[in-house]
């Protein structure tokens, strides 16, 4: 029972941290485009496009890689003999 | 949304934008916490997870436990301080403990099968140890957590204005509905999520910094030219910019005194009984779903964390020189303002430094970031709180031989009861911070003794159950002395009678805690009865079939997934790393 739950819950990590921070890069990145550069302060540097080019680039790289190999709770799991002796909370359930 | 009261002095002016990026980062946390309850099923998924995460996971959420907000604005401040020897804390410190743990004890914990780490011990020594770690964790818990949502409710106001109670209750409510809702998974899944924030936020603010600065050049001038300015206040900068002998950082005299009180006091003892022995953190790597997983947490947990120091002493490093502020406390005056409200301290680097360099928009990502750290360390300890109460306390020695919902239901009132103490403590630490300091000191002696017994229990077989509580309590003393005999490490205690202070008192005490431990647990399971050998079965090393401390699936992996070749790569780094700096 516990097994089928855990291997459907199919919730990836990576894709609410990729798009958390791809959201956020968005963000900046208009931020940067429309807002007040505040060059004062960054050493006139445009520090929310770069920081936002940045998160977005990284929020598409963890949305991608949970693409390409999904959920890797499934994969462990789906190895047959799934360690019998230490795997006390799936043999139980 | 929220509409804050702003007063007039808020350290910095923060824009819709940047309240829209804080409210986003809530949102998914909450998302977690709805998401994970739907796999909740026993009380094993509640309090371990069901033992079901993939390595890279709970390696993340292994330091993401540790890197809260204490931590982060206590190793900056560290670093504004003292400059490079903060790094000892990292690369003496944590890393090759987490190595150790994760090559040398995790097979016994894992293997075990015990839930907690107090629980090892008990079936290790029994009775008496077992009560002696398992009640000063819980309340050590009880303490930090409130420690923790103190330390957010003031710098919430300091930055946003918000009043404190507010703040109290509004983290409070987040954390405790995350956390009943869905267990440890919700709790580490964010932890996961939070490193990336605290990431996002903490690098744009060191290399923005160091661009402001001048770069690395720019930054060991700046620091070069205030050391000279003020040589009463301030180490020597050769001092600050390399990390040995670091007698900046313990306060000794002797270059070899403070390198032997570095690597035996806070390497040898201090780390290693953190990170080995400290539940919030092993609780992490027991959420593993195989041996070879629990093992390689800690071990893929010790690369990132070997890059924090960038990201944490640097930015405090930087705003010792570029903010004015901080640079005047450093130079040994006063400054009104800061977080506390009381003037400013070394705690409040990366504060001013946000405000000097961020522009609105990555400033919402920084106090998301902050706002991240505070609320993971808090549900870190209550969540290993939770696990310890109803496994080690409740269901040990109060209702014994309940099904197993029943443990699930105590384990959800134990998170809101240690919510709602949690504001209570943190209610007392407003009105007594100098009380709640010198208490976390306290617990810190707690951990100091720790290890010592568990390295001996795991690998002497003769160890005694009496041995074991013995150097607890002993070693626990041990530690409390010296820092009475300190001059200032448990505040007016301290009598002065030895001339050590500041990180080196606490090096010599911890020091003192594992010797007298040690040799206490020698002698008196000289004249005690030990455990019968069949008892010792994965417990102790020789009663343990080699065959049970390895994962049987491991020799079929890649290379770079197996525990040792990572532990080894790992370990070079890191020394390279120390040979650099």
């Amino acid at each position: 029972m516990a097994r089928i739950q855990h291997t459907a819950g199919v919730f990836d990590i990576r894709n609410v941290i990729g798009g958390l921070i791809g959201l956020y890069g968005i963000i900046l990145t208009l931020m940067g485009l429309f807002g007040d550069e505040e060059g004062d302060k960054t050493g006139d540097v445009n520090a929310n496009l770069w920081a936002g080019l940045m998160m977005l680039v990284f929020g598409i790289a963890f949305v991608t890689w949970a693409r390409w190999r999904p959920v890797v709770v499934q994969v462990d799991e789906t190895e047959p003999p799934a360690d019998p002796g230490h795997d006390p909370g799936h043999d139980a359930g | 949304m929220l509409s804050p009261t702003v007063l007039a002095s808020t350290i910095i002016d923060a824009s819709p934008v940047d309240y829209l990026i804080v409210f986003l980062y809530f949102a998914v946390v909450l998302g977690i916490g709805l998401l994970a309850r739907r796999q909740i099923s026993d009380s094993l998924d509640f309090f371990l997870s069901g033992r079901s995460l993939p390595a890279w996971v709970t390696g993340l959420a292994f330091i993401s436990a540790n890197l809260g907000a204490v931590e982060i604005m206590g190793m900056s401040a560290n670093g504004a301080q003292f400059g490079i020897p903060t790094v000892h804390y990292f690369w003496i410190g944590a890393i090759p403990a987490m190595l150790f743990l994760g090559v040398v004890m995790m097979p016994f914990y894992y293997g075990s099968k015990v839930r907690s780490v107090p629980e090892f011990m008990f079936r290790r020594f029994g009775t008496g140890a077992h009560l002696v770690n398992a009640i000063s964790f819980a309340v050590a818990q009880l303490l930090i957590a409130g420690i923790n949502l103190f330390l957010l409710a003031s710098i919430v106001h300091a930055l946003l204005g918000w009043p404190q109670w507010l703040t109290l209750i509004i983290a409070a409510a987040i954390v405790l509905s995350y956390i009943t809702l869905g267990g440890l998974s919700a709790a580490i899944y964010n932890e996961v999520l939070q490193f990336f924030v605290i990431v996002a936020a903490l690098l744009p603010l060191t290399l923005i910094g160091l661009h402001r600065i001048g770069g690395w050049s720019g930054l060991k001038d700046g620091i070069t030219s205030a050391a000279d300015a003020h040589p009463d206040a301030m180490a020597p900068a050769a001092d600050q910019l390399n990390s040995w002998p670091g007698t900046a950082l313990t306060g000794f005299s002797s270059d070899f005194l403070s390198v032997v009180g570095i690597v035996f006091g806070l390497g040898f003892v201090l780390s290693f009984g953190y990170w080995t022995t400290n539940f919030v953190e092993v609780q992490r790597a027991m959420a593993s779903n195989s041996l070879s997983s629990a093992r390689k947490a800690p071990i893929i947990g010790s690369f990132p964390k070997m890059f924090v120091p960038f990201i944490t002493i640097l930015p405090g490093m930087i705003a010792a020189v570029l903010v004015t502020e901080v640079a005047h406390v450093k130079a040994g005056e006063s400054v009104a303002g800061g977080s506390s409200g009381d003037g400013v301290t070394f705690n409040d680097s990366l504060l001013y430094l946000m405000r000097d360099v961020l522009p609105n928009g990555l400033l919402g990502v920084a106090i998301a970031g902050l706002l991240a750290a505070f609320m993971a360390g808090m549900a870190a300890n209550v969540s290993a709180f939770n696990t310890v109460w109803s496994y080690d306390l409740w269901q040990r020695y109060i209702v014994k031989d309940r099904e197993d919902s029943y443990y699930l239901v105590v384990g959800r009132i134990a998170t809101v009861a240690a919510v709602v103490i949690a504001i209570f403590t943190a209610g007392l630490a407003s009105n007594y911070t100098n009380i709640m300091n010198y208490l976390q000191t306290l617990f810190g002696f707690f951990n100091a003794p720790l290890f010592a017994t568990f390295i001996v229990g795991m690998f002497w077989k003769r160890m005694t159950p009496t041995a074991g509580w013995v150097g607890l309590v002993s070693g626990t003393l041990a530690a409390v002395i010296v820092g009475i005999a300190s001059e200032d490490a448990l505040g007016s205690l301290s009598q002065g009678w030895i001339g050590i202070s500041g990180q080196g008192a606490s090096f010599v005490a911890a020091g003192a805690a594992f010797v007298v431990d040690l040799v206490l647990s020698v002698v008196v399971s000289g004249f005690t009865e030990p455990k019968p050998a069949d008892e010792l079965r994965g417990l102790v090393y020789s009663e343990t079939p080699r065959e049970d401390l390895v994962d049987p699936h491991e020799k079929t992996y890649p290379w770079y997934q197996r525990t040792l070749p990572l532990a080894g790569i790992s370990l070079v780094l890191v020394i390279i790393l120390n040979v650099i700096f």
